[in-house]
């Protein structure tokens, strides 16, 4: 990832608790891919953990920020949010497991999927976290023009 | 929807292929709707007694609300495996848990057609 | 506009992980995350169904997406089953990208 030039680079602030915007930035991200003419399947896949992961900062911390890097084969999705973090990430990337509140659940989320969806839908991904500080994520997506 | 001839789970299982993970004493039991629902509150509100209850939900409490609601089985869909508390749950209560490999929608369009009387998709 | 696939669910991580691109998405929800969902995948359309209103921020979101929505009363079992019946098929992507149209 280093050594490739990147095509664009950008990052977006992620509001905690603001359900009503949550998916703007995974739907501007997957705007600006689909701009720049990256191939269908890997738009869906990097929009998807993008939403996933934008759902997270929206349901569990104050704020976050999501980079996006667009290098000649790869889409690097990054999230660094400032929030309760995870205790036991072993349990919490298990399907079904969650600790969404009813508001998360209304909304469609909160079903313990969202961190598998993430790890399914990525080529490579990163996960760590600092109980009481927050979480980073880290999605490739490899793609050929 | 007609409600002529209720149809038993054993049928259905045996013509979408279903696997039986739970409640295989009681296969015999009429099926005389269905109800497709991910959202607890929802199918606790608007299934009726007798229900197919289609879901990809596999949290242990869909057997609570199979079981405070009458509800024919659960299938749960898109070949989602259930929690292993659901299925303690599921045998501790009597209900019947059906696992389908198929999609919410395939599987309520093959159950509708056949409690409807329609002609049986070949599966 | 013309249909072949459905997917009927009420949690979004789920249509995410399954859903086909092009498909119509049946669904009791109807906040906006429905929209953004639908967007993510390039659904066609969405049905609401059990009667219920997609709220005004969801209208005014799916208009901006030019996603089209539709709302019928019968439940999601029946809209399926009346969809199924006009020859409407269910539809699994799995993750690796690959199509499984099945029923």
């Amino acid at each position: 990832m280093a050594d490739e030039p990147l095509i664009y680079e950008n990052q977006f602030n992620v509001q905690g608790g603001n359900f009503s915007d949550a998916g703007k930035v995974a739907s501007h991200i997957k705007a600006i891919l689909k701009g720049f003419g990256i191939p269908s399947e890997a738009v869906r896949k990097t929009a998807l953990v993008a939403y996933e992961s934008e759902i997270n900062i929206v349901s569990y911390a104050r704020k976050g920020v999501i980079h996006l890097r667009l290098a000649p084969d790869q889409i690097v999705i990054e999230t660094i949010d400032e929030g309760s973090g995870i205790a036991d990430i072993e349990l919490a990337m298990q399907e079904g497991y969650s600790t969404a509140t009813d508001k998360i659940r209304e909304m469609g989320f909160g079903a313990g999927m969202g961190l598998a969806n993430i790890r399914n839908f990525s080529d490579i991904f990163h996960i760590s976290s600092e109980p009481g500080k927050g979480t980073s994520l880290k999605m490739i997506i490899k793609w050929r023009p | 929807m007609t409600e002529t001839s209720p149809i038993d789970l054993s049928t259905l299982v045996r013509l979408l292929r279903l696997q039986v993970r739970s409640g295989a004493d009681r296969l015999d039991r009429p099926v005389r709707g269905g109800y497709v629902g991910d959202l607890l509150s929802d199918v606790m509100g608007n299934s009726r007694e007798g229900d197919l209850w289609i879901t990809r939900q596999v949290h242990p409490n869909i057997v609570a609300v199979a079981s405070l609601k009458d509800l024919a089985a659960i299938v749960l869909v898109n070949g989602s495996e259930p929690a292993p508390e659901t299925l303690n749950k599921a045998a501790a209560e009597g209900i019947p848990v059906l696992l389908a490999e198929e999609s919410a929608f395939a599987v309520a369009g093959k159950v509708y057609a056949l409690i409807a009387g329609a002609v049986p998709t070949a599966t | 506009m013309e249909v072949k696939t459905a997917f009927g669910a009420d949690l979004m991580s789920d249509v995410l992980a399954f859903a086909q691109s092009g498909s119509l998405l049946l669904t009791g929800l109807t906040n906006p995350q429905v929209i953004r969902t639908a967007d993510v995948l390039d659904i066609s359309a969405i049905i609401i169904v059990r009667g219920k209103r997609p709220s005004p921020d969801t209208v005014q979101l799916a208009g901006d997406l030019g996603i089209p929505i539709l709302v019928t009363r019968f439940i999601l079992f029946e809209t399926a089953g009346r969809l199924y019946q006009s020859g409407i098929r269910g539809c699994l992507v799995k993750v690796d990208g690959s199509v499984h149209s099945h029923g």
